[in-house]
């Protein structure tokens, strides 16, 4: 049924019934305002607008000569005398009413006039009284200021007294000041509260040295305090104190006015000898470093993870201790020489790299891989902690250091790859030789072609996989700008398959060449056919299957390129399995009416609405440069061209369960991809109703069964 | 007065036996819009051309369900006298006046296939009806007064696939001797006398070709639309190139239409919900705007003149019309004012809208 509804016809056509509701809607406005001022009476603002009126016998301003000359001039004889009886006629009632007024109001007025006749004699009385109070109180602050000249002479005197006692008191406190101090300063005792101690009372006594017994007191605190600072230094000195004891120690030095670059020096010194044993304890797990190389060192103690652990825990985070405290005690005092820490541990992080890197030399078989990265994770997350204290600590050296422990794993499994290969050829060699029972064939050549190759390629793709840990995401040193490309494309796809390929070439090639002159045996001319088979299949395929598969797995897909952007309304699966009951509730309601030829206007209406509060989605709108939002183009676009294939079909029950069972599949998977998955719901909606719009025959599908086939997918 | 008269129409919910044709009377100075409805009780509509010779006659391109297929055929009706004559019936009966189609004829398709749109000769006597079913242009004679239909030249277009044509269009120019089809993404013409392909766009648009329309003023000017959301206008005579092509619509382009007697106003609807009206200066029969005789120009006007000429109109949109809310499936000129025009969505809103006053004058003095 084609309803064609004729809306807002041309533009141009409203002017001039607009300019005459215009004037209609000026005075309908004032229309309300008539009974309030009725209610309400005159503004003030139209009294005084009015002109007042003389001849007006009831108003304010009447003038009896005015009123006079206009009755006379206005009026005739009959209405001058008629006028004339009236107005005696109101005198008279007017006279009359006074009159009863006065009558009524006689007692009242007789009870007034007694009133105020007793509150004249009260009053008289009540002025005696006041003039006796005033009197007496002129007589009390005479006395009151006898008394008061009396007293200040020894209330001065009490001030002075409290006065004199707090400075005795004080004096005391500065008095007991050197037995506190030798009491606090003594050795193991609390030597923080003297330093406090000290600090408050060198201010007084500095100021009041010139007498003889502060200045006693003052050399004495002094004295032990240099006594204490001596004792102080010789801690200092001690190997066992640890970072936080140390730093207490030289910020007490400090306090104490020990000159600063003398305990800076120190206090390098003493950091820089304890990591320096930390670093020896770690070196004492490795063997003696051999300059040969070759020699066959036992298997170090404990894996490369722990070692790792050992050295991050103890000498990573030691020097980001000493590096806070020398940090946070120098700062901003002369003399602790920019640069002297950073020089300082630079030296120290790059022996411990060459430890770690002498470590990482051990790890010569091709132990678990899993293990390496993790170590490397760990080592270096540690590092961009000490980084963030440290920038110069050498981050370029620690990031080529994991990428040399990364590229020589690489190097390692290259030649484990080819050791495979040739343990393979070998296997096949010994198959091909073995003397043959009689009657029964030797295993065929495909047979060992088919094993030969599915093993080696079996043994590449774990390769890979081990691989493919170092640029897992959740590894810290992935994001590292070598391991998001060089390391792939260099190291893996070059260094690793493409070494590895053109190895075998090289291989089968030097088993062809070479003739039995050097003694060894020459090749059978079975595995050289063999070999020419497989060097076929792989230039026909296998070389531009592995590397693709190389491509896939290492070059960092398109997508992580693209920054995720953002989404609007997200939400978590569980709660989109919620919405799907809640539009289970709902999606009979929506269908129901489009199929219910008795009522067609309602859907129609019931969409138009709906469009109302939608708003208009734009299908080619511009797109931002990342994922979400290029996705969200696509899926916006493909929906689109749905609902207008829908709509030029026509669809049987089936076409429309079919639509159905698609959409809500869609609604289930697409919504994450969409950055406002109202675009997608509402899209869908659209081609749901279109289709059902479209059938001949609209039986929808039980939603429960929809939701069954969907959640089966 | 009756100005105004679309015959548009939608195919929409094919479940009702009954269809509807509605007849829409736009009376411009009262500002009334007036509907009439009449039944087409075989089937939902897909494609609908009335006869340029009799008001009162119609053919139209119908889907029909039989034992669970989808035939669509099509049929060549009349209306009933008292419409015909687009009398004006009072507003308050509109709603009570539904009327039925009288059949004609039946464009017997049982051999050709599914009939994709119905084309009459243009200034004709309305005689002549070509239809496209698939692959097949049909070219019927209508006789004994259109009651008759007798199929008298045909064609088909082989090739590879399955061929299906979508839309066709007949040239005005050339005595009505071209007809341009579009299937896929390409346009072709043929020679109704010979009915032998004569040119052969191919590619014309990167997706499906929607639409077509001819140049009613200037012969060889060609405008096509499709699904990748472009306006191509062509020259049949050299077809490698287009001469000008639109990209103003975000969706697909599904009508293109000259305004009939100012052929430099394009309207072009799209499932983006928009309309938009194009001046196309450039490549219109009055490219410099509307000449005048040198003979009449006095002194002033000739300044004019010249000035018109250093600056002719640019190429551009003058307006887009985003009052539908969904696709919009329909666009026509109105035949009475060349000022006027509708359009038509899914949703069944008519719009009917004007030319900017200021863009009428400008091309009109």
């Amino acid at each position: 049924m084609a309803e064609v509804e004729a809306a807002g016809s041309g533009t141009e056509t409203g002017g001039g019934s607009e300019s005459g509701n215009a004037t209609g809607s000026g005075s309908g406005w004032r229309r309300p305002h008539g009974p309030l001022q009725r209610y309400y009476g005159p503004s003030a603002a139209e009294a005084a607008e009015a002109t007042p009126d003389p001849a007006d016998i009831n108003g304010p301003h009447f003038d009896p000569e005015v009123f006079l000359t206009k009755v006379r001039s206005e009026c005739r004889l009959g209405e001058l005398l008629s006028r004339e009886a009236t107005l005696g006629r109101e005198i008279r009632a007017l006279d009359s009413d006074m009159q009863t007024l006065l009558y009524e109001n006689y007692n009242k007025f007789i009870s007034a006039t007694d009133t105020i006749r007793k509150m004249k004699v009260d009053f008289r009385r009540m002025e005696a009284e006041m003039d006796d109070l005033a009197s007496n109180m002129a007589a009390i602050s005479a006395s009151s200021a006898r008394v008061s000249a009396a007293l200040q002479d020894r209330h001065r005197r009490g001030a002075q007294l409290a006065g004199v006692q707090a400075l005795l008191r004080k004096l005391q406190s500065l008095v007991e000041v050197p037995g506190r101090l030798r009491r606090w300063a003594a050795p193991g005792a609390d030597p923080a509260r003297a330093l406090h101690c000290y600090a408050r009372a060198r201010a007084v006594l500095r100021h009041y040295r010139h007498l003889p017994s502060f200045r006693a007191i003052e050399d004495e605190s002094h004295s032990i305090m240099a006594e204490l600072a001596q004792r102080l230094r010789a801690r200092l000195r001690d190997d066992t104190l640890d970072p936080k004891e140390l730093t207490e120690c030289v910020e007490m030095l400090l306090q104490l006015e020990e000159p600063p670059e003398e305990l800076c020096e120190e206090f390098l010194s003493q950091a820089g000898a304890r990591l320096e044993a930390e670093l020896a304890a770690l070196e004492a797990e490795l063997p003696p470093s051999d300059p040969s190389g070759t020699a066959s060192t036992p298997p170090p103690a404990s894996d490369i993870l722990d070692f790792v652990d050992r050295g991050s825990s103890a000498f990573v985070s030691n020097l980001c201790l000493l590096a806070a405290s020398y940090r946070s005690l120098f700062e901003g005092r002369p003399g602790s020489g920019d640069g002297r820490l950073e020089a300082f541990a630079s030296t120290l992080t790059t022996r411990y790299f060459e430890l770690l890197e002498r470590r990482l030399a051990l790890e010569r078989g091709l132990g678990d891989t899993s293990l390496l990265v993790r170590a490397l994770d760990r080592f270096h997350r540690r590092l961009r902690a000490l980084l963030e204290l440290l920038p110069a600590a050498g981050a370029e050296a620690g990031a080529a250091l994991v990428a040399r422990a990364a590229r020589e794993r690489v190097a390692r499994y290259l030649r484990a790859l080819q050791t495979f290969f040739l343990g393979c050829l070998g296997d096949v060699r010994q198959a091909l030789a073995a003397p043959r029972p009689p009657g029964k064939d030797g295993p065929g050549l495909p047979d060992l072609l088919a094993t030969l190759s599915s093993s080696v390629l079996g043994q590449l793709k774990a390769v890979l996989a081990y691989v493919q840990l170092f640029t897992a995401r959740d590894v810290a040193f992935a994001s590292l700008p070598y391991f998001k490309g060089e390391f792939c494309v260099e190291a893996v796809r070059e260094g690793l398959v493409v070494a590895f390929v053109r190895w075998l070439c090289r291989t089968a090639r030097g088993f062809a060449d070479s003739p039995a002159e050097r003694g060894a045996p020459a090749a059978p001319p079975a595995l050289l056919l063999l070999l020419a088979r497989l060097c076929l299949d792989y230039e026909a395929t296998t070389i531009s299957y592995i590397l693709t598969l190389t491509d896939e797995q290492f070059p960092p897909e398109v997508g992580q390129l693209f920054e995720e952007g953002v989404r609007r309304a997200q939400s978590s699966d569980s709660s989109r399995r919620a919405f799907s009951v809640y539009s289970s509730s709902r999606a009979p309601g929506r269908y129901a009416p489009s199929y219910t030829p008795s009522a067609p206007m309602d859907t129609h209406l019931l969409s138009n609405i709906q469009k109302l509060f939608s708003e208009r989605i734009d299908i080619f709108s511009p797109v931002e440069f990342n994922k979400v939002s290029v996705l969200t183009g696509i899926i916006k676009i493909s929906l689109k061209t749905l609902l207008e294939c829908v709509r030029l079909r026509t669809l049987g029950r089936f076409g429309l369960q079919q639509v159905q069972v698609d959409g809500h599949y869609l609604q289930l998977y697409l919504w994450r991809f969409a950055a406002d998955e109202r675009v997608v719901q509402g899209l869908l909606d659209e081609v749901a109703a279109s289709a059902a719009h479209r059938c001949l025959d609209p039986v929808p599908m039980e939603h429960s069964v929809v939701e069954l086939i969907c959640e089966r997918g | 007065m009756q100005l105004y008269r679309a015959e548009c129409l939608f195919p929409s919910s094919p479940k009702p036996d009954v269809l509807q044709i509605h007849i829409i009377d736009f009376d411009d100075e009262n500002n009334i819009i007036n509907k009439n409805v009449l039944l087409h009780q075989v089937g939902e509509i897909w494609h609908i051309s009335a006869s340029p010779a009799d008001k009162g006659v119609l053919a139209t391109c119908y889907n029909k369900t039989s034992d669970g297929k989808v035939v669509t055929c099509a049929a060549v009706w009349r209306m009933p006298k008292e419409l015909e004559s687009g009398s004006h019936e009072s507003p308050d009966d509109s709603s009570s006046n539904t009327q039925t189609l009288e059949l004609l004829c039946h464009l017997d398709n049982t051999a050709h296939g599914n009939m994709a749109c119905v084309m009459w000769e243009p200034m004709g006597d309305g005689k002549k009806i070509i239809s496209l079913a698939d692959n097949n242009i049909l070219l019927w004679d209508l006789q004994e007064s259109s009651t008759k239909a007798v199929l008298s030249s045909s064609s088909a277009l082989e090739g590879k696939g399955q061929l299906r044509f979508t839309s066709g269009r007949w040239s005005p120019h050339h005595n009505c001797t071209q007809i341009a089809t579009a299937n896929d993404t390409t346009v072709r013409g043929w020679d109704t006398r010979s009915m032998r392909q004569i040119y052969s766009i191919e590619n014309a648009h990167g997706q499906l070709v929607r639409d077509l329309d001819f140049n009613p003023n200037k012969q060889y000017y060609l405008a096509s639309c499709g699904d990748d959301c472009k306006v191509k206008f062509w020259d049949t005579r050299n077809v490698t190139e287009p001469v000008k092509t639109l990209e103003e619509h975000s969706h697909w382009v599904w009508n293109v239409r000259y305004n009939h007697s100012h052929d430099q106003l394009i309207l072009t609807g799209s499932s983006d919900s928009r309309v938009i009206l194009s001046n196309m200066v450039s490549i219109s029969s009055e490219p410099f705007g509307h000449m005048v005789d040198d003979d009449e120009l006095s002194d002033q006007e000739e300044q004019h003149q010249e000035e018109k000429i250093k600056e002719p109109l640019q190429d551009s949109v003058i307006a887009t019309y985003e009052e539908h809310e969904d696709s919009v499936y329909a666009v026509e000129w109105s035949s009475a004012d060349p000022w006027l025009f509708a359009s038509l969505s899914y949703d069944g809103r008519l719009v009917i809208n004007r030319v900017p006053r200021a863009l009428k004058y400008h091309i009109l003095l």
